[in-house]
């Protein structure tokens, strides 16, 4: 990492914010590109992308996972169908199916990296740094993607930065603290001790800033911290874009590794969707007007195996499930190729087939929404990816 | 009053002073560093509990196959399998006593700036539990390989980290194999470059020392064979072993020279070889004075090190014994910001902590955003305060400063601390304040976070 852009003050980026409480009108972010607003949600531990978003019109799927599927639409409980394409939400993700009946909910199924293999950690390397293999490269591609954008800030909700935003472009972090706040008096006298030493005294002058854009975090910090609830989390990511202390921010949400007991319409994965699901509701109630210049991107390290497996669960797999939702998307679709679950078609004669490159979908969200050129794309954020191409009309 | 001097051999090169260690260092702070570097014991790590690289991976086989087994049978009840691993040492205790015995080391040790270089080499030869397949040995790899090599030859360090087990699996060449070798022949393996292309680009002559893609090929064809005996192994499981079956054949050419076939050893002389390149000695140079110095090191530094390195083929004693002697690393202003790792260690030092408590450790590290052995990738935590200088990342430090001093305000005294820790190097400012400080406590946080204290 080079430090070849030095560190802005957050403050500057937000106004004269100082210790006199939060901006309204932030004015970094007033025109221009950056008034696109983007979340990227990453859910870590692989997502099972045929429970999320289930075709349920194969009948492959009843043979291979009968006990990891909810009922069809239409029935008790069922999954909520997706037009007339045979794909269905998971019945916990009634919010997202709202989105997708007013068209703000785009959906990219037998998605991957270019990684072919079932690491998590190397998954999600290959996943955020945008190359085509394990430890490719130090920074994201998101990162690269912000230098090549009229500086928009960044921020991670996380204790330190994910891969995907670490590099030369500028990016903060926040994380609910899990130990008592400091004291207002200790505060007082430490910024006046820092009055000769501008970077300490920015930091901690930004970090009070930061911390009434991201609001605070009702019930259990310590839990929320370990990622036990995600909403308090996305709620904190919605208000730092609300506040307009950032204008992209990366959240990290763990627990959806489901080798065992799975569930179908209850369960460890129904779970996790459910509050996802809020998540993501609070989000858009947290945008307001916001909204409508927003996308959120929700992607996975890899999917699943289609076969259940001998503890009810689903065992690591290749081709998974990316959701687009916001206000900006241009959505009720289902992007990309279906393989279909037939013996021959499943790879590895294991998982779904991986017939959609993930870079496509993050390059059209980074053009169209981002406005970072194809030339950019192709050589600088995604090396060596001219072939794929920017997936269209997005938002 | 202990002397900016002292204060920054024991701040600087080592670990942050303890109680009473400046008082050793006053009357010759660089004598005291030197007398560190002939002390090859003193960064030995003996604990009970913890094991060689070899019994952790036979235990972590032992227990993959054992969860496996239960989670086939168990089908789907979780307390089943609980119950079937319980007595089995997980590889995250493994490496949870890994953490703790560390700790405990660094606040205790009174070599501390041996211990610093340690810690450097450790991290330029970063294996990461990032990668699982690391976790069981992580701790071992720093124990075996490196603490016992700082001071030697870097030939004989780098051999040691690049085939030591923890390397060759974090680095993928454990599953390396050679397209024309026996197995590569038989089945659909191939070869894997990473641990060649983190070698050349990160362990010796930089990312700037002139290789090309076709060296990466050559090196990691040469390096092919060298991996580890796995479970299935029929003997000396977790071993590192060198297998013919993978290796390359042939005369591969790196940075310009020839190194015909002669089985294993072809690795061993291309990296003894790079081990004494002029670019090695530069890129190593360069690293150790933008830690030791600054940021941006200046390019003086930067020659004499590199001097001392290339005279004396690479003897790490010397040019540890160069950098004390460097009037550049001197210089009284402190520049450079503590990692959460060095604040932490130093806080523990600077109150005479002498006993953790690994729960609280645990969320130490997660809270101030580093925690051992799990570096982001293989370059390594980073070294410039860019990275660790980040609002929250600074309000988490006051949030743990203030948290701990209320722990023990009522047994140190900010005054004698203030003394103790930064001496002459405190500024007025920060003497002024943590003076007038309205309680033990407050007067503890203030230190911890002042501008001299959060650098060294």
């Amino acid at each position: 990492m080079s430090s070849r852009h030095s560190r802005r003050s957050f403050i500057r980026m937000m106004g004269a914010a100082g210790w006199a409480g939060l901006i309204p009108a932030p004015l970094a972010f007033a025109r221009g590109p950056s008034e696109q607003k983007l979340m990227v949600v990453v859910l870590r531990g692989a997502l099972d992308g045929l429970g999320a978003v289930i075709p349920y019109r194969e009948s492959r799927l009843y043979d291979l996972r009968r006990k990891l599927v909810p009922p069809k639409p239409g029935e008790k409980g069922g999954a909520l169908p997706l037009g007339s394409e045979g794909f269905a939400l998971h019945p916990a993700l009634g919010g997202m199916h709202a989105s997708w009946r007013e068209g703000q909910l785009a959906i990219l199924h037998a998605a991957s990296s270019p990684y072919r293999e079932r690491s998590h950690f190397d998954g999600q390397d290959v996943l955020e740094s945008g190359g085509v293999e394990v430890l490719a490269s130090r920074d994201g591609w998101l990162n690269r993607a912000l230098q090549h954008t009229d500086g928009i800030e960044a921020a991670a909700v996380a204790g330190a930065l994910p891969l995907l935003l670490r590099g030369d472009a500028h990016a903060v972090t926040w994380a609910p603290s899990i130990l008592p706040e400091p004291d207002d008096d200790t505060l007082g006298r430490l910024m006046h001790m820092y009055e000769d030493d501008e970077p300490l005294h920015a930091a901690l002058q930004d970090a009070q800033a930061l911390d009434r854009a991201a609001g605070g975090i009702e019930g259990d910090a310590r839990g929320v911290a370990r990622g036990r609830s995600y909403e308090p989390l996305m709620q904190a990511g919605a208000n730092l874009v609300a506040s307009g202390a950032a204008g992209v921010v990366v959240l990290s949400l763990g627990g959806w590794d489901t080798h065992r007991n799975q569930g179908a319409q209850g369960g460890a994965l129904a779970a996790r969707l459910g509050q996802l699901d809020r998540g993501l509701a609070a989000v858009r109630e947290t945008l307001g007007d916001m909204w409508s210049r927003t996308a959120v991107l929700v992607v996975t390290e890899f999917g699943r195996t289609v076969r259940v497996n001998g503890s009810l669960g689903t065992d690591h797999g290749t081709g998974g499930a990316a959701l687009l939702v916001g206000g900006a998307v241009k959505g009720g679709r289902i992007l990309g190729d279906w393989p279909g679950l037939a013996p021959s078609a499943l790879f590895e004669n294991r998982d779904l087939y991986p017939a959609n490159d993930l870079r496509g979908l993050f390059k059209g969200v980074l053009r169209d929404h981002l406005g970072v050129s194809r030339g950019d794309l192709d050589r600088y954020v995604f090396p060596g990816s001219k072939a794929v191409a920017p997936l269209s009309g997005l938002v | 009053m202990h002397s900016i001097q002292t204060m920054i051999a024991t701040n600087r090169f080592g670990l942050g002073a303890r109680p009473g260690e400046a008082a050793e260092a006053n009357a010759d702070p660089r004598g005291w560093l030197l007398a560190q570097i002939d002390t090859a014991g003193s960064s030995r790590l003996e604990n009970d509990g913890l094991e060689g690289s070899e019994q952790s991976l036979v235990a972590w086989y032992a227990f993959q196959s054992a969860r496996r087994r239960a989670t086939k049978e168990s089908k789907g009840d979780e307390e089943a399998v609980r119950q079937a691993l319980s007595g089995l040492t997980t590889p995250r205790e493994l490496v949870a006593r890994e953490i703790a015995a560390r700790a405990s080391f660094a606040i205790s040790t009174n070599a501390p700036f041996r211990e610093r270089l340690v810690r450097f080499w450790a991290n330029h030869f970063t294996v990461s539990t990032t990668r699982n397949v690391v976790v069981p040995v992580a701790g071992a790899f720093e124990r075996e390989a490196i603490r016992p090599r700082v001071t030697g030859h870097f030939f004989e360090l780098l051999h040691a980290a690049e085939t030591h087990p923890a390397m060759l699996l974090y680095l993928d060449n454990a599953q390396s194999v050679g397209p024309n070798s026996t197995l590569g022949r038989r089945r659909d393996r191939g070869l894997n470059e990473n641990l060649a292309r983190e070698i050349l680009e990160l362990h010796t002559v930089g990312v700037d020392g002139g290789y090309t893609q076709n060296d990466v090929t050559a090196f990691a064809r040469i390096l092919t064979g060298w991996t580890v005996a796995g479970p299935r192994a029929p003997k000396s499981r977790g071993t590192v072993f060198f297998d013919e079956r993978r290796h390359e054949p042939g005369t591969h050419t790196v940075l310009g020279t020839r190194y015909p076939a002669v089985g294993g050893e072809q690795a061993v002389r291309v990296l003894r070889d790079l081990s004494v390149r002029p670019e090695t000695a530069r890129f190593i140079a360069t690293k150790l004075a933008r830690h030791f110095i600054a940021d941006q090191p200046p390019e003086s530094a930067i020659d004499a090190l590199g001097k001392a390195f290339m005279g004396s083929d690479g003897h790490l004693g010397t040019v540890s014994a160069e950098l004390v002697r460097l009037k550049e690393a001197w210089a009284e202003q402190p520049v450079k910001f503590k990692t959460p790792e060095e604040f932490q260690v130093s806080t523990l030092r600077g109150l005479g902590v002498e006993k953790l408590r690994l729960r609280e450790l645990r969320a130490t590290y997660a809270s101030l955003g580093q925690t051992p052995f799990s570096a982001p990738s293989p370059a390594g935590w980073p070294d410039h305060a860019d990275a660790w200088l980040g609002p929250d990342a600074v309000k988490k430090r006051l949030e743990w400063a203030q948290a701990l001093s209320a722990r023990v305000g009522n047994r140190v005294d900010p005054r004698v601390m203030l003394a103790e820790t930064l001496g002459a190097a405190a500024g007025q400012t920060t003497r002024r304040m943590v003076n007038g400080a309205d309680s033990r406590e407050q007067g503890l946080t203030l230190i911890l976070m002042a501008p001299e204290f959060q650098r060294r």
